[in-house]
């Protein structure tokens, strides 16, 4: 089914499609709320993924701290940030790598006043769109 | 009787709890930010209030997604603070005020909002940053607390119309409780951010300014954005701020702005801050 917020570049909504298929993935991650649990996972966390019933693909999104890779097999960003949150990063580290940029890039950017809405809006302008208004310097465009 | 006297919209960012509890707001990256909180401190202070109604969302915190109530109302003695994956924040906990709260329950079941009841549960940082940016570090927080949880977790979040009605059904709650108490609402998220995907730090200061402005000059034109619109215009996790407007609805339809603060950045997000006051109150 399409729906018109796919339009919106670079962006995963956690809907109901997502949730059928994220269910496990982020139950995992809330069990990370635990200290016992986030200890358990720190010590193996290969045996600690093998409790949880994740696909391949999600197994090897969190085994390699694949954060944007998370989201396109169901994981929701509240949940796979506490993995995130367990390596000592935050959430604007996670929002730099996701987008693909350095952590220095995408911090310039935020202190710039974030990334522009302009060229952002939707997929098919996305690539065409003239500069973003964020300065050209710390200026990230989306790669669809 | 209890009214409600005032409204107060905030940003609940995570990090900014964090800059407090680590005694970083006089940096210069938080100064900025924390300076502007000072008037609301101020202002809360000399309100006095009894309870406070706080509308937020809860992050994979006391809800996973094995249970996911759109509406939820917390009618306990006392919630602890959760802990959200790195431990909880070394905060008071929450006291709660069980009359008010299950009358609140009653009366907006009874007035067709099916809100689901909690007698136990944690609150995270949805709850307690907007708690801290508005009565900094004291021992114990000043007021009673009432949490109001919505879901913006899951798709779909309810409407901002229809949170606005729950608003309004708030305050005709509070106006039928006998017991003489002063209310504040509280609508926290927001106000443009995204925190997913390769759009990541999406900011939209015109939105953000458009949206203050109207909480006061047309807060009905506000509740008729659509989910799409906000995640599109104002980033994915902007629509947050559709829990403005249930604390927009218990005010009154002329209800006045006394103060607002706006600042990017504040880790990913635009931070916002609105106080507004009830002429019928004063």
């Amino acid at each position: 089914m399409t729906k018109d917020y796919d339009s919106i570049p670079g962006t995963y909504v956690y809907d109901a499609e997502r949730g059928r298929v994220g269910y496990a993935l982020n139950m995992f991650c809330m069990s990370l709320n635990k200290a016992e649990n986030r200890t358990r996972f720190k010590s193996d966390e290969a045996a600690y993924l093998d409790t949880f019933p994740l696909s391949a693909e999600q197994r090897r999104t969190v085994l390699e701290r694949d954060w944007l890779g998370m989201l396109k097999v169901g994981g929701n960003i509240y949940y796979t940030i506490k993995i995130a949150f367990c390596d000592g990063l935050t959430f604007q580290d996670v929002a730099g790598m996701m987008s693909g940029v350095p952590k220095e890039t995408y911090a310039q950017m935020m202190l710039a006043g974030g990334r522009s809405p302009e060229g952002n809006r939707f997929k098919e302008t996305g690539a065409s769109a003239g500069a973003p208004k964020v300065a050209a310097a710390v200026a990230v465009k989306i790669a669809e | 009787m209890a009214k409600i006297i005032a409204g107060i919209a905030c940003s609940h960012v995570p990090a900014i709890g964090v800059a407090m509890d680590k005694g970083l707001t006089g940096t210069p990256y938080w100064q900025p930010l924390f300076k502007g909180y000072e008037p609301a401190r101020d202002w809360l202070a000399k309100l006095k209030p009894d309870v406070a109604i706080v509308v937020y969302n809860d992050h994979a915190s006391a809800f996973s997604l094995e249970l996911i109530p759109t509406f939820l109302i917390g009618v306990a003695e006392k919630f602890p603070i959760a802990d959200e994956g790195f431990g909880p924040r070394p905060v008071p906990a929450v006291q709660g005020h069980p009359a008010l709260a299950w009358h609140l329950a009653e009366s907006l079941i009874l007035d067709e909002f099916d809100m689901t009841i909690a007698n136990e549960m944690p609150v995270d940082h949805g709850l307690t940053v907007p708690l801290s940016v508005t009565c900094g570090q004291p021992a114990a927080w000043p007021f009673k607390v009432i949490p109001l949880c919505v879901n913006v977790v899951q798709y779909p979040p309810p409407t901002g119309a229809r949170c606005y009605k729950l608003g309004q059904a708030i305050r005709r709650a509070v106006d039928s409780f006998p017991e003489s108490l002063r209310v504040v609402i509280y609508g926290t998220g927001g106000m443009s951010h995204q925190l997913q995907g390769e759009r990541a730090g999406l900011i939209n200061r015109s939105f953000d300014t458009a949206f203050l402005d109207n909480l006061t000059r047309d807060p009905l034109a506000l509740t008729r954005i659509s989910h799409t619109e906000y995640m599109r215009e104002a980033g994915s996790e902007g629509v947050e701020m559709v829990m403005w407007h249930v604390m927009r609805g218990a005010l009154d339809a002329d209800a006045t702005e006394v103060y607002r603060h706006y600042h990017v950045p504040a880790s990913n997000t635009a931070a916002g801050l609105m106080l507004l006051e009830n002429r019928s109150a004063v």
